[in-house]
Protein backbone atom coordinates (compact mmCIF):
# COMPACT_ATOMS: atom_id res chain seq x y z
CA UNK A 1 0.00 0.00 0.00
CA UNK A 2 1.23 3.46 -0.95
CA UNK A 3 0.32 6.09 1.62
CA UNK A 4 0.11 9.64 0.31
CA UNK A 5 0.00 12.12 3.17
CA UNK A 6 -2.68 14.79 3.00
CA UNK A 7 -1.72 17.77 5.12
CA UNK A 8 -3.81 20.20 3.11
CA UNK A 9 -0.85 21.75 1.33
CA UNK A 10 -1.90 22.22 -2.23
CA UNK A 11 -3.72 19.54 -4.14
CA UNK A 12 -2.78 15.91 -4.25
CA UNK A 13 -4.66 15.03 -7.41
CA UNK A 14 -1.63 15.11 -9.68
CA UNK A 15 0.50 12.93 -7.42
CA UNK A 16 -2.28 10.40 -6.93
CA UNK A 17 -2.92 10.30 -10.68
CA UNK A 18 0.74 9.70 -11.49
CA UNK A 19 1.10 6.95 -8.89
CA UNK A 20 -2.00 5.19 -10.17
CA UNK A 21 -0.87 5.64 -13.77
CA UNK A 22 2.32 3.78 -12.85
CA UNK A 23 0.25 0.83 -11.78
CA UNK A 24 0.13 1.17 -8.00
CA UNK A 25 -2.80 -1.03 -7.00
CA UNK A 26 -3.42 0.26 -3.53
CA UNK A 27 -3.13 3.99 -2.92
CA UNK A 28 -4.48 5.66 0.18
CA UNK A 29 -4.59 9.42 0.72
CA UNK A 30 -4.39 9.72 4.45
CA UNK A 31 -4.02 11.76 7.61
CA UNK A 32 -3.81 8.68 9.81
CA UNK A 33 -0.61 7.68 11.67
CA UNK A 34 -1.77 4.03 11.58
CA UNK A 35 -1.90 4.06 7.77
CA UNK A 36 1.71 5.24 7.64
CA UNK A 37 2.90 2.41 9.84
CA UNK A 38 1.15 -0.14 7.65
CA UNK A 39 2.28 1.40 4.36
CA UNK A 40 4.78 -0.14 2.00
CA UNK A 41 5.81 3.31 0.81
CA UNK A 42 5.11 6.81 2.07
CA UNK A 43 4.83 9.89 -0.12
CA UNK A 44 4.78 13.42 1.27
CA UNK A 45 3.80 15.80 -1.52
CA UNK A 46 3.20 19.47 -0.99
CA UNK A 47 3.43 22.85 -2.55
CA UNK A 48 2.95 26.09 -0.78
CA UNK A 49 4.11 27.45 2.55
CA UNK A 50 6.54 25.66 4.84
CA UNK A 51 4.27 26.54 7.77
CA UNK A 52 1.63 24.14 6.45
CA UNK A 53 3.86 21.24 7.55
CA UNK A 54 2.90 22.05 11.15
CA UNK A 55 -0.26 20.05 10.54
CA UNK A 56 1.95 16.95 10.46
CA UNK A 57 2.64 17.50 14.16
CA UNK A 58 -0.95 18.34 14.96
CA UNK A 59 -2.13 15.12 13.34
CA UNK A 60 0.50 13.04 15.10
CA UNK A 61 2.08 12.17 11.78
CA UNK A 62 5.61 13.34 12.55
CA UNK A 63 6.13 10.63 15.16
CA UNK A 64 4.62 8.02 12.85
CA UNK A 65 6.93 9.12 10.03
CA UNK A 66 9.98 8.81 12.32
CA UNK A 67 8.85 5.34 13.29
CA UNK A 68 8.16 4.32 9.68
CA UNK A 69 11.55 5.63 8.56
CA UNK A 70 13.28 3.76 11.37
CA UNK A 71 11.44 0.62 10.26
CA UNK A 72 12.95 1.04 6.78
CA UNK A 73 9.81 2.06 4.92
CA UNK A 74 10.79 4.01 1.79
CA UNK A 75 9.82 7.67 2.17
CA UNK A 76 9.70 10.31 -0.56
CA UNK A 77 9.10 14.03 0.02
CA UNK A 78 8.21 16.25 -2.91
CA UNK A 79 8.87 20.02 -3.02
CA UNK A 80 7.90 21.29 0.45
CA UNK A 81 7.93 17.59 1.36
CA UNK A 82 11.67 17.55 0.64
CA UNK A 83 12.23 20.80 2.52
CA UNK A 84 10.50 19.41 5.59
CA UNK A 85 13.11 16.62 5.76
CA UNK A 86 15.67 19.31 6.68
CA UNK A 87 15.94 21.14 10.00
CA UNK A 88 13.77 24.02 8.92
CA UNK A 89 13.24 26.85 6.49
CA UNK A 90 13.61 30.60 6.65
CA UNK A 91 10.10 30.71 5.18
CA UNK A 92 8.70 29.87 8.63
CA UNK A 93 11.47 30.00 11.22
CA UNK A 94 9.22 28.88 14.08
CA UNK A 95 8.24 25.70 12.21
CA UNK A 96 10.57 22.75 12.72
CA UNK A 97 11.37 20.31 9.97
CA UNK A 98 12.02 16.63 10.59
CA UNK A 99 15.77 17.26 10.75
CA UNK A 100 16.58 14.01 9.02
CA UNK A 101 18.97 15.91 6.78
CA UNK A 102 21.31 18.59 8.04
CA UNK A 103 20.81 22.18 6.99
CA UNK A 104 18.12 24.73 6.55
CA UNK A 105 16.17 25.80 3.47
CA UNK A 106 16.67 29.36 2.32
CA UNK A 107 15.11 31.66 -0.25
CA UNK A 108 16.82 32.29 -3.56
CA UNK A 109 18.86 35.49 -3.42
CA UNK A 110 17.19 38.53 -5.03
CA UNK A 111 20.35 39.20 -7.01
CA UNK A 112 23.50 37.34 -7.87
CA UNK A 113 26.62 39.15 -9.10
CA UNK A 114 24.48 42.18 -9.82
CA UNK A 115 22.02 40.18 -11.92
CA UNK A 116 18.39 40.03 -10.89
CA UNK A 117 17.19 36.56 -9.88
CA UNK A 118 13.49 36.05 -10.48
CA UNK A 119 11.62 34.20 -7.79
CA UNK A 120 9.84 31.80 -7.73
CA UNK A 121 12.05 29.56 -9.84
CA UNK A 122 9.46 28.28 -12.26
CA UNK A 123 9.99 25.97 -15.18
CA UNK A 124 12.06 23.13 -16.54
CA UNK A 125 15.61 22.97 -15.31
CA UNK A 126 18.24 20.27 -15.62
CA UNK A 127 19.42 17.67 -13.13
CA UNK A 128 23.19 17.77 -12.79
CA UNK A 129 25.83 15.72 -10.98
CA UNK A 130 23.50 12.79 -10.41
CA UNK A 131 25.10 10.60 -7.78
CA UNK A 132 26.05 7.21 -9.18
CA UNK A 133 24.19 4.54 -7.30
CA UNK A 134 21.19 6.75 -6.47
CA UNK A 135 18.25 4.38 -6.38
CA UNK A 136 15.75 7.17 -6.85
CA UNK A 137 17.42 8.53 -9.98
CA UNK A 138 18.37 5.19 -11.50
CA UNK A 139 18.20 5.43 -15.29
CA UNK A 140 17.88 9.22 -15.30
CA UNK A 141 20.76 10.79 -17.24
CA UNK A 142 22.41 13.99 -15.98
CA UNK A 143 21.05 16.92 -17.96
CA UNK A 144 17.48 15.58 -17.87
CA UNK A 145 14.86 18.28 -17.45
CA UNK A 146 12.37 18.38 -14.61
CA UNK A 147 9.71 20.90 -13.62
CA UNK A 148 10.20 23.25 -10.68
CA UNK A 149 8.09 25.85 -8.94
CA UNK A 150 9.51 27.13 -5.64
CA UNK A 151 11.23 30.05 -3.94
CA UNK A 152 13.06 28.22 -1.14
CA UNK A 153 15.59 25.46 -1.66
CA UNK A 154 17.74 23.06 0.30
CA UNK A 155 21.52 23.41 0.55
CA UNK A 156 23.98 20.98 -0.95
CA UNK A 157 25.27 18.31 1.39
CA UNK A 158 26.81 14.82 1.18
CA UNK A 159 23.23 13.47 1.00
CA UNK A 160 22.53 15.42 -2.20
CA UNK A 161 21.72 12.96 -4.99
CA UNK A 162 21.40 15.54 -7.76
CA UNK A 163 21.88 19.27 -8.14
CA UNK A 164 20.16 21.94 -10.14
CA UNK A 165 21.58 25.38 -10.80
CA UNK A 166 19.42 28.45 -10.42
CA UNK A 167 21.44 31.43 -9.26
CA UNK A 168 23.54 28.82 -7.44
CA UNK A 169 23.49 25.04 -7.17
CA UNK A 170 20.90 23.61 -4.79
CA UNK A 171 19.69 20.14 -3.85
CA UNK A 172 17.40 18.84 -6.57
CA UNK A 173 17.21 15.40 -4.99
CA UNK A 174 18.35 14.07 -1.63
CA UNK A 175 18.73 10.45 -0.70
CA UNK A 176 20.12 8.51 2.22
CA UNK A 177 19.01 4.95 2.70
CA UNK A 178 15.23 4.76 2.56
CA UNK A 179 14.66 8.50 2.92
CA UNK A 180 14.44 10.56 -0.25
CA UNK A 181 13.23 13.89 -1.47
CA UNK A 182 12.93 15.82 -4.69
CA UNK A 183 12.55 19.58 -4.98
CA UNK A 184 11.07 19.27 -8.47
CA UNK A 185 7.64 17.88 -9.26
CA UNK A 186 8.05 14.37 -10.68
CA UNK A 187 4.30 14.16 -11.26
CA UNK A 188 4.64 17.12 -13.64
CA UNK A 189 8.00 16.29 -15.21
CA UNK A 190 6.80 14.13 -18.10
CA UNK A 191 8.72 10.88 -18.75
CA UNK A 192 11.69 11.80 -16.55
CA UNK A 193 9.42 12.44 -13.59
CA UNK A 194 7.50 9.23 -14.13
CA UNK A 195 10.80 7.35 -14.16
CA UNK A 196 11.71 8.83 -10.76
CA UNK A 197 8.34 7.90 -9.30
CA UNK A 198 8.59 4.44 -10.80
CA UNK A 199 12.01 3.99 -9.23
CA UNK A 200 10.53 4.90 -5.87
CA UNK A 201 7.48 2.67 -6.27
CA UNK A 202 9.61 -0.33 -7.20
CA UNK A 203 12.07 -0.01 -4.30
CA UNK B 1 20.03 25.72 -16.75
CA UNK B 2 16.50 27.02 -16.48
CA UNK B 3 14.88 26.83 -19.88
CA UNK B 4 12.30 29.06 -21.48
CA UNK B 5 8.88 27.47 -21.61
CA UNK B 6 6.73 26.93 -24.68
CA UNK B 7 3.11 26.76 -23.59
CA UNK B 8 0.30 25.40 -25.70
CA UNK B 9 -2.98 27.14 -25.00
CA UNK B 10 -6.46 25.94 -25.74
CA UNK B 11 -9.27 28.45 -25.71
CA UNK B 12 -12.37 26.43 -24.95
CA UNK B 13 -15.92 27.38 -25.82
CA UNK B 14 -18.82 25.00 -25.17
CA UNK B 15 -16.41 22.12 -24.60
CA UNK B 16 -14.52 22.62 -27.87
CA UNK B 17 -11.17 24.22 -28.55
CA UNK B 18 -11.68 27.35 -30.61
CA UNK B 19 -9.50 30.09 -31.95
CA UNK B 20 -10.49 33.65 -32.65
CA UNK B 21 -8.65 36.57 -34.17
CA UNK B 22 -8.30 39.54 -31.84
CA UNK B 23 -10.90 37.92 -29.59
CA UNK B 24 -13.60 37.54 -32.28
CA UNK B 25 -14.34 35.35 -35.37
CA UNK B 26 -14.20 32.00 -33.62
CA UNK B 27 -13.46 28.71 -35.42
CA UNK B 28 -13.40 25.12 -34.13
CA UNK B 29 -10.01 23.47 -33.47
CA UNK B 30 -10.93 20.19 -31.76
CA UNK B 31 -11.42 18.31 -28.51
CA UNK B 32 -9.59 19.77 -25.47
CA UNK B 33 -8.55 16.46 -23.92
CA UNK B 34 -7.25 15.08 -27.19
CA UNK B 35 -5.37 18.27 -27.99
CA UNK B 36 -3.86 18.56 -24.50
CA UNK B 37 -2.36 15.12 -24.79
CA UNK B 38 -1.21 15.69 -28.33
CA UNK B 39 0.56 18.90 -27.29
CA UNK B 40 2.22 17.24 -24.30
CA UNK B 41 3.43 14.35 -26.43
CA UNK B 42 4.77 16.80 -29.00
CA UNK B 43 6.89 18.51 -26.35
CA UNK B 44 4.83 21.43 -25.06
CA UNK B 45 6.31 22.40 -21.68
CA UNK B 46 2.97 23.30 -20.25
CA UNK B 47 -0.70 23.27 -21.19
CA UNK B 48 -3.21 26.04 -20.56
CA UNK B 49 -6.95 25.66 -20.94
CA UNK B 50 -8.93 28.89 -20.96
CA UNK B 51 -12.69 28.75 -20.80
CA UNK B 52 -13.13 31.89 -22.85
CA UNK B 53 -16.87 32.14 -22.48
CA UNK B 54 -17.01 31.64 -18.73
CA UNK B 55 -16.86 35.20 -17.52
CA UNK B 56 -19.36 36.99 -19.68
CA UNK B 57 -21.86 34.17 -19.77
CA UNK B 58 -21.43 33.50 -16.08
CA UNK B 59 -20.89 29.79 -16.58
CA UNK B 60 -19.03 27.67 -14.14
CA UNK B 61 -15.72 26.34 -15.34
CA UNK B 62 -16.11 23.27 -17.44
CA UNK B 63 -14.88 20.83 -14.86
CA UNK B 64 -15.60 17.69 -16.82
CA UNK B 65 -13.49 18.92 -19.70
CA UNK B 66 -10.72 19.75 -17.26
CA UNK B 67 -10.92 16.32 -15.74
CA UNK B 68 -10.69 14.60 -19.09
CA UNK B 69 -7.83 16.81 -20.24
CA UNK B 70 -5.92 16.34 -16.98
CA UNK B 71 -6.13 12.57 -17.11
CA UNK B 72 -2.66 11.15 -17.76
CA UNK B 73 -1.28 14.63 -18.43
CA UNK B 74 2.10 14.78 -16.71
CA UNK B 75 3.14 18.31 -17.50
CA UNK B 76 1.90 21.45 -15.71
CA UNK B 77 -1.72 22.21 -16.50
CA UNK B 78 -3.33 25.60 -15.98
CA UNK B 79 -7.04 26.32 -16.15
CA UNK B 80 -8.63 29.73 -16.45
CA UNK B 81 -12.10 31.11 -16.96
CA UNK B 82 -14.91 31.45 -14.49
CA UNK B 83 -12.78 31.19 -11.34
CA UNK B 84 -14.27 33.81 -9.03
CA UNK B 85 -13.67 32.38 -5.59
CA UNK B 86 -11.34 30.08 -3.67
CA UNK B 87 -14.10 27.44 -3.90
CA UNK B 88 -14.15 27.74 -7.71
CA UNK B 89 -10.38 27.34 -7.65
CA UNK B 90 -10.61 24.27 -5.42
CA UNK B 91 -13.01 22.61 -7.85
CA UNK B 92 -10.58 23.25 -10.70
CA UNK B 93 -7.65 21.85 -8.71
CA UNK B 94 -9.70 18.83 -7.71
CA UNK B 95 -10.45 18.24 -11.39
CA UNK B 96 -6.70 18.02 -12.01
CA UNK B 97 -5.39 21.52 -12.68
CA UNK B 98 -2.04 22.56 -11.19
CA UNK B 99 -2.59 26.28 -11.50
CA UNK B 100 -5.52 28.56 -12.05
CA UNK B 101 -5.47 31.65 -14.16
CA UNK B 102 -7.64 34.52 -12.96
CA UNK B 103 -8.40 37.63 -14.93
CA UNK B 104 -11.64 39.64 -14.63
CA UNK B 105 -12.36 38.24 -11.17
CA UNK B 106 -8.99 39.43 -9.87
CA UNK B 107 -9.61 42.94 -11.16
CA UNK B 108 -13.06 42.94 -9.60
CA UNK B 109 -11.79 41.62 -6.28
CA UNK B 110 -7.99 41.62 -5.97
CA UNK B 111 -8.16 39.80 -2.59
CA UNK B 112 -8.95 36.67 -4.61
CA UNK B 113 -5.26 36.33 -5.50
CA UNK B 114 -4.26 35.90 -1.85
CA UNK B 115 -7.31 33.80 -1.05
CA UNK B 116 -6.35 31.17 -3.59
CA UNK B 117 -2.65 31.50 -2.81
CA UNK B 118 -3.13 30.90 0.89
CA UNK B 119 -4.69 27.48 0.26
CA UNK B 120 -2.78 26.35 -2.80
CA UNK B 121 0.41 28.41 -2.79
CA UNK B 122 1.39 31.42 -4.85
CA UNK B 123 2.80 29.14 -7.54
CA UNK B 124 -0.74 27.98 -8.28
CA UNK B 125 -2.08 31.45 -9.07
CA UNK B 126 -1.52 33.02 -12.46
CA UNK B 127 -2.92 36.48 -12.97
CA UNK B 128 -3.87 36.89 -16.62
CA UNK B 129 -3.84 40.37 -18.04
CA UNK B 130 -5.46 41.24 -21.35
CA UNK B 131 -3.63 44.34 -22.51
CA UNK B 132 -4.32 46.85 -25.20
CA UNK B 133 -1.83 49.57 -26.14
CA UNK B 134 -2.87 53.18 -25.73
CA UNK B 135 -2.69 54.25 -29.39
CA UNK B 136 -3.11 57.95 -28.75
CA UNK B 137 -0.49 58.11 -26.04
CA UNK B 138 3.11 59.14 -26.55
CA UNK B 139 3.97 55.90 -24.74
CA UNK B 140 1.51 53.32 -26.16
CA UNK B 141 3.11 50.29 -24.47
CA UNK B 142 3.87 51.96 -21.16
CA UNK B 143 0.31 53.27 -20.98
CA UNK B 144 -1.27 50.00 -22.14
CA UNK B 145 -4.63 49.40 -20.53
CA UNK B 146 -6.10 46.32 -18.84
CA UNK B 147 -9.27 44.91 -20.42
CA UNK B 148 -11.57 42.34 -18.83
CA UNK B 149 -14.48 40.13 -19.76
CA UNK B 150 -12.69 38.48 -22.64
CA UNK B 151 -11.34 41.77 -23.88
CA UNK B 152 -14.73 43.43 -24.00
CA UNK B 153 -14.44 45.93 -21.17
CA UNK B 154 -11.77 48.56 -20.61
CA UNK B 155 -10.85 49.08 -16.95
CA UNK B 156 -8.93 52.33 -17.08
CA UNK B 157 -6.08 50.57 -15.28
CA UNK B 158 -2.50 50.60 -16.50
CA UNK B 159 -1.09 47.16 -17.27
CA UNK B 160 2.18 47.93 -15.50
CA UNK B 161 0.44 49.06 -12.30
CA UNK B 162 -1.83 46.06 -12.23
CA UNK B 163 1.04 43.62 -12.84
CA UNK B 164 2.95 45.08 -9.89
CA UNK B 165 -0.13 44.98 -7.68
CA UNK B 166 -0.87 41.39 -8.68
CA UNK B 167 2.66 40.41 -7.70
CA UNK B 168 2.37 42.19 -4.36
CA UNK B 169 -0.89 40.42 -3.70
CA UNK B 170 0.80 37.08 -4.22
CA UNK B 171 0.47 36.08 -7.86
CA UNK B 172 2.95 33.38 -8.87
CA UNK B 173 3.11 34.31 -12.54
CA UNK B 174 1.74 36.89 -14.95
CA UNK B 175 0.14 35.78 -18.20
CA UNK B 176 0.28 38.83 -20.42
CA UNK B 177 -1.86 38.75 -23.56
CA UNK B 178 -1.50 41.48 -26.10
CA UNK B 179 -4.94 42.08 -27.57
CA UNK B 180 -3.33 44.04 -30.36
CA UNK B 181 -1.25 41.06 -31.45
CA UNK B 182 -3.56 38.19 -30.50
CA UNK B 183 -4.42 35.93 -33.41
CA UNK B 184 -2.44 37.95 -35.92
CA UNK B 185 0.53 35.54 -36.04
CA UNK B 186 2.60 38.67 -36.66
CA UNK B 187 4.75 38.41 -33.53
CA UNK B 188 4.46 39.10 -29.80
CA UNK B 189 4.35 42.57 -28.28
CA UNK B 190 7.98 42.45 -27.16
CA UNK B 191 8.07 46.02 -25.91
CA UNK B 192 5.10 45.59 -23.60
CA UNK B 193 6.35 42.19 -22.43
CA UNK B 194 9.74 43.64 -21.55
CA UNK B 195 8.19 46.48 -19.58
CA UNK B 196 6.11 44.06 -17.53
CA UNK B 197 8.98 41.61 -17.09
CA UNK B 198 11.20 44.37 -15.74
CA UNK B 199 8.47 45.65 -13.42
CA UNK B 200 7.96 42.37 -11.56
CA UNK B 201 10.10 39.62 -10.01
CA UNK B 202 7.74 36.78 -10.92
CA UNK B 203 7.80 34.98 -14.25
CA UNK B 204 6.00 36.56 -17.18
CA UNK B 205 4.32 34.48 -19.85
CA UNK B 206 3.97 36.32 -23.16
CA UNK B 207 0.88 35.64 -25.20
CA UNK B 208 -0.65 36.85 -28.41
CA UNK B 209 0.82 36.98 -31.87
CA UNK B 210 2.98 33.85 -32.17
CA UNK B 211 3.42 32.97 -35.83
CA UNK B 212 6.94 31.63 -36.20
CA UNK B 213 9.98 30.39 -34.31
CA UNK B 214 11.57 33.79 -34.82
CA UNK B 215 8.73 35.42 -32.92
CA UNK B 216 9.42 33.21 -29.90
CA UNK B 217 13.14 33.96 -30.00
CA UNK B 218 12.34 37.69 -30.16
CA UNK B 219 10.03 37.63 -27.17
CA UNK B 220 12.57 35.68 -25.11
CA UNK B 221 15.54 37.87 -26.07
CA UNK B 222 13.94 41.29 -26.51
CA UNK B 223 10.77 40.83 -24.51
CA UNK B 224 12.57 39.14 -21.58
CA UNK B 225 9.69 36.70 -21.32
CA UNK B 226 10.14 33.61 -19.16
CA UNK B 227 7.63 31.64 -21.17
CA UNK B 228 5.63 32.13 -24.32
CA UNK B 229 2.19 30.88 -25.05
CA UNK B 230 0.57 30.15 -28.34
CA UNK B 231 -2.57 28.52 -29.61
CA UNK B 232 -3.38 28.61 -33.30
CA UNK B 233 0.19 27.97 -34.37
CA UNK B 234 -0.22 24.49 -32.89
CA UNK B 235 -3.86 23.64 -33.49
CA UNK B 236 -3.99 23.93 -37.22
CA UNK B 237 -0.99 21.78 -37.95
CA UNK B 238 1.28 24.67 -38.89
CA UNK B 239 3.89 23.04 -36.73
CA UNK B 240 4.13 20.91 -33.63
CA UNK B 241 5.93 21.87 -30.45
CA UNK B 242 8.85 19.56 -31.16
CA UNK B 243 9.66 21.06 -34.56
CA UNK B 244 8.97 24.56 -33.28
CA UNK B 245 11.22 24.09 -30.24
CA UNK B 246 14.05 22.74 -32.35
CA UNK B 247 13.85 25.84 -34.49
CA UNK B 248 13.71 28.22 -31.51
CA UNK B 249 16.62 26.41 -29.85
CA UNK B 250 18.61 26.82 -33.04
CA UNK B 251 18.19 30.56 -32.54
CA UNK B 252 20.03 30.23 -29.22
CA UNK B 253 17.15 30.00 -26.75
CA UNK B 254 17.63 27.46 -23.92
CA UNK B 255 14.75 24.98 -24.19
CA UNK B 256 13.85 21.55 -22.87
CA UNK B 257 15.22 19.31 -25.62
CA UNK B 258 14.89 16.52 -26.51
CA UNK B 259 11.39 16.12 -25.29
Amino acid sequence: MIAIIDYQAGNLTSVVKAVRFLGAQSVVVTQSPQDLLQAGKILLPGVGHFRSTELLNTLGLTAAIRQAIAAGIPFLGICVGLQWLYQGSTEATETHGLGHFAGRCERFPATLAGERVKSPHVGWNSLESIRPGSRLLCGVPSGSYVYYTHSWRAPLSPDTAAETVYAEAFTAAVERGNVMGVQFHPEKSADVGLQVLKNFLTL
Amino acid sequence: MLTKRIIACMDVHNGRVVKGIQFVDIVDAGDPAELAHRHARAGADEIVLLDITATHEGRATILETVKRAAAELFVPFTVGGGVRSAEDARAVFDAGADKVSINSAAIARPELIAEIGSSFGAQAVIVAIDARRAPNSSNPAGRAEVFVSGGRKPTGRRVLDWAVEAEQRGAGEILLTSMDCDGTRAGFDCELTRLVSQAVQIPVIASGGAGSAAHFAEVFFHGQADAALAASIFHFGITDSRALKAEIAAAGVPLRLPC
